[in-house]
């Protein structure tokens, strides 16, 4: 199973719009992946698990999949997550 | 006061009825026609054996896949990028697969599609209730989708704005941003049993030129299809009309557009006594030919979605663009504070932010913002050969005024002024006209502040209704004093739009009214109706 550990890097967290971008990323590569945040592991194409894992800036997340040749999706998922992705953009209500 | 006319809540609607409900008048105009009450969430019904579980997926499916049709459709119609965000997540959600998978579950546990979509999304809500902070937020927005879904699986209208096909008065309980984002042409009028005068709906509707009630008890009530006509003036709402009735109201407004759309001029009294009807706007886009100039310049509104501190050459290219358009400018400094957020300010959060660090308040925490809009300010009116008045929101003190004034003039603004929106204020305007060459009335905060009711807050609008007179005697305070030391004081809140109103602002003294454009055809129609005296007599003075 590949498995990517990353750090949280968005001021809002894995909320709002980076929760957004997040997900839409996971749609769009096609691969199935999971998410987890300690206990707690849903898929990266569900917004509603995805914001339940209440990430805040700095949470420790890990991705991981049992797809064969998903390195190179954990590591765009990965890269997206050690991004500030609330930088430079109109905040979400 | 008794009124014999107003039923009681929940009461039979058999015998005769009322003929008339009072509501609060917020947005000009009348109109009339059938009433439709925005649908509300639907009911479940009993739950039903299962048949046919693949018959109940299917249902799912559809049902969810008309939601997020529906939420995308209308993200990709509206104007506001952040409505259209807010719709997109939302879409989002009900597409997640996590949540279909468990609704589809619970139909092969037995359960009927409504049923275990209800379940799903609930159970949804209730984790992301759970986390707290932003995320129960969210849980509102759950409800949304759950009551859009249920509906969707039953066959009925879906929750939200309807679209009839014909036009009609909206009335519902209040509109939410959501809502407003998918309101059509359809719409004649808006009538809405919560609310105030400052609420979305108000403010959307003026913008709009819809008449609108809001705060109207009763309305609810009222059964769809009912003809109804609406007085966004007076606020009064006549129930039963027959179509040809109906059809005299819309005419007789449409006429009154046209009356209105025509006149033209400074604004006068019928015997010539000048009050300047100025424009509040945002930016230069605002502006409108023949007006007689901008009473209140609001330069947040440039830079509201700013993550950056606006540069000094981008403020200097922005303001110029107003004062080399229109004669007169009254700027107003950046008004923000945690209630009303600047991103780039980087205000924290208070506990109190209505009583926080806002307005001219920011001063004390960031100096160097408002030193570098007095210079762009000073720049732009150099290069345009403009002399702007430049004012501060949200003064206290005299001391505050003197500093500013002290500041602007330092850097050759001639006419400085403050708003008067904290009581403080107004019960010094002797004092702070000591300092300063005008004061501007913001009547929403003077309303809020005196009366200690949030300007939000939907069930306190009557104690946010310009008419009050504690209200009036403060701003009656500040035209004595500015009429004493032959200096203008003017109005820039709601309160100057509504043409109700205005004959007695210029009764108490009030030297010029400033709202917004679409507002200012009905004022100086009504100001030429009344003497410098009768407005005088209606004042009460």
């Amino acid at each position: 199973m590949a498995q990517r550990t990353v750090t949280v890097a968005s001021a809002s967290g894995l909320h709002a719009r980076p929760a957004k971008l997040f997900v839409q990323e996971a749609v769009r590569l096609g691969v199935p992946v999971r998410i987890r945040a300690g206990e707690r592991t849903v898929p990266a194409t569900s917004m509603l698990g995805v914001l339940s894992l209440g990430a805040v800036q700095g949470t420790e997340v890990t991705l991981e999949s049992d797809a064969p040749g998903a390195g190179e999706a954990l590591d765009t998922l990965a890269a997206l997550l050690s991004r500030d992705l609330d930088a430079g953009e109109a905040l979400d209500a | 006061m008794p009124d014999p006319d107003r039923p009681d809540r929940g009461t039979s609607v058999a015998g005769p009825g009322p003929r008339s409900l009072m509501g609060l008048g917020v947005s000009p105009g009348r109109s009339a026609g059938p009433l439709i009450r925005m649908a509300g969430p639907p009911a479940l019904p009993a739950p039903r054996a299962v048949a046919d579980p693949a018959a109940e997926v299917a249902t799912i499916a559809k049902a969810l896949e008309a939601v997020v049709t529906d939420l995308r459709r209308r993200a990709g119609e509206t104007t506001d990028a952040t409505a259209a965000e807010i719709l997109d997540a939302l879409a989002m959600m009900a597409d997640d697969p996590m949540l279909r998978e468990e609704a589809e579950q619970h139909v092969h546990d037995g359960h009927d599609a409504p049923h275990a979509l209800d379940t799903a999304f609930t159970r949804h809500r209730e984790t992301l209730a759970a986390l707290g902070g932003y995320l129960a937020e969210r849980a509102a927005d759950l409800d949304d989708l759950r009551h859009r879904a249920v509906a969707a699986a039953l066959g009925l209208p879906m929750p939200g704005v309807p679209s009839p096909g014909h036009p009609y008065v909206l009335v519902a309980e209040d509109l939410s941003p959501a809502d407003t984002a998918g309101l059509g042409g359809e719409v004649r009028a808006l009538v809405t049993s919560l609310g105030g005068p400052t609420s979305h709906t108000a403010i959307l509707a003026r913008g709009r030129g819809l008449p609108a009630v809001v705060a109207c008890v009763g309305i609810l009530d009222v059964p769809d299809g009912t003809v109804v006509s609406v007085d966004g003036g007076t606020g009064e709402i006549g129930l039963g009309l027959t179509p040809e009735a109906a059809a005299e109201v819309v005419d007789g407004d449409r006429l009154e557009r046209e009356r209105l759309a025509a006149s033209g001029g400074p604004g006068r009294t019928a015997d010539d006594h000048p009050v300047k009807l100025l424009l509040n706007i945002g930016s230069a886009a605002d502006l409108r030919p023949n007006c007689e100039g901008v009473g209140l310049f609001r330069t947040e509104f440039l830079f509201l979605d700013r993550r950056q501190a606006p540069g000094f050459e981008e403020q200097v290219a922005a303001y110029a663009e107003v004062f080399a358009a229109t004669g007169h400018v009254v700027v107003r400094t950046l008004d923000a504070g945690t209630d009303k957020p600047l991103p780039f300010l980087g205000l924290p959060a208070e506990p109190n932010p209505a009583l926080g660090v806002r307005g001219l308040r920011v001063d004390r925490v960031l100096p160097a913002v408002l030193d570098t809009q007095l210079d762009a300010i000073a720049e732009a009116a150099r290069v345009t050969g403009t002399a702007p008045w430049v004012m501060a929101p949200m003064v206290t003190t005299v001391a505050e005024a003197a500093g500013f004034a002290g500041r602007a003039r330092s850097r050759g603004i001639t006419r400085v002024g403050v708003m008067v929106e904290v009581p403080a204020a107004a019960l010094q305007a002797r004092e702070l006209l000591a300092e300063v060459d005008f004061l501007s009335i913001g009547t929403n905060d003077l309303s809020q502040y005196t009366f200690a009711a949030d300007r939000q807050h939907s069930g306190l609008a009557d104690l946010l209704d310009p008419r009050q007179p504690a209200l009036l005697r403060l701003i009656a305070m500040c035209a004595e004093a500015g009429r004493a030391a032959g200096k203008p004081v003017g109005v820039c809140g709601e309160a100057a739009g509504d043409p109700l109103l205005a004959p007695i602002l210029v009764g108490l003294g009030v030297t010029s009214l400033s709202m917004a454009a679409v507002r200012v055809p009905a004022v100086r129609d009504e100001l030429a109706r009344h003497t410098l005296d009768e407005c005088r007599r209606l004042a009460g003075g």
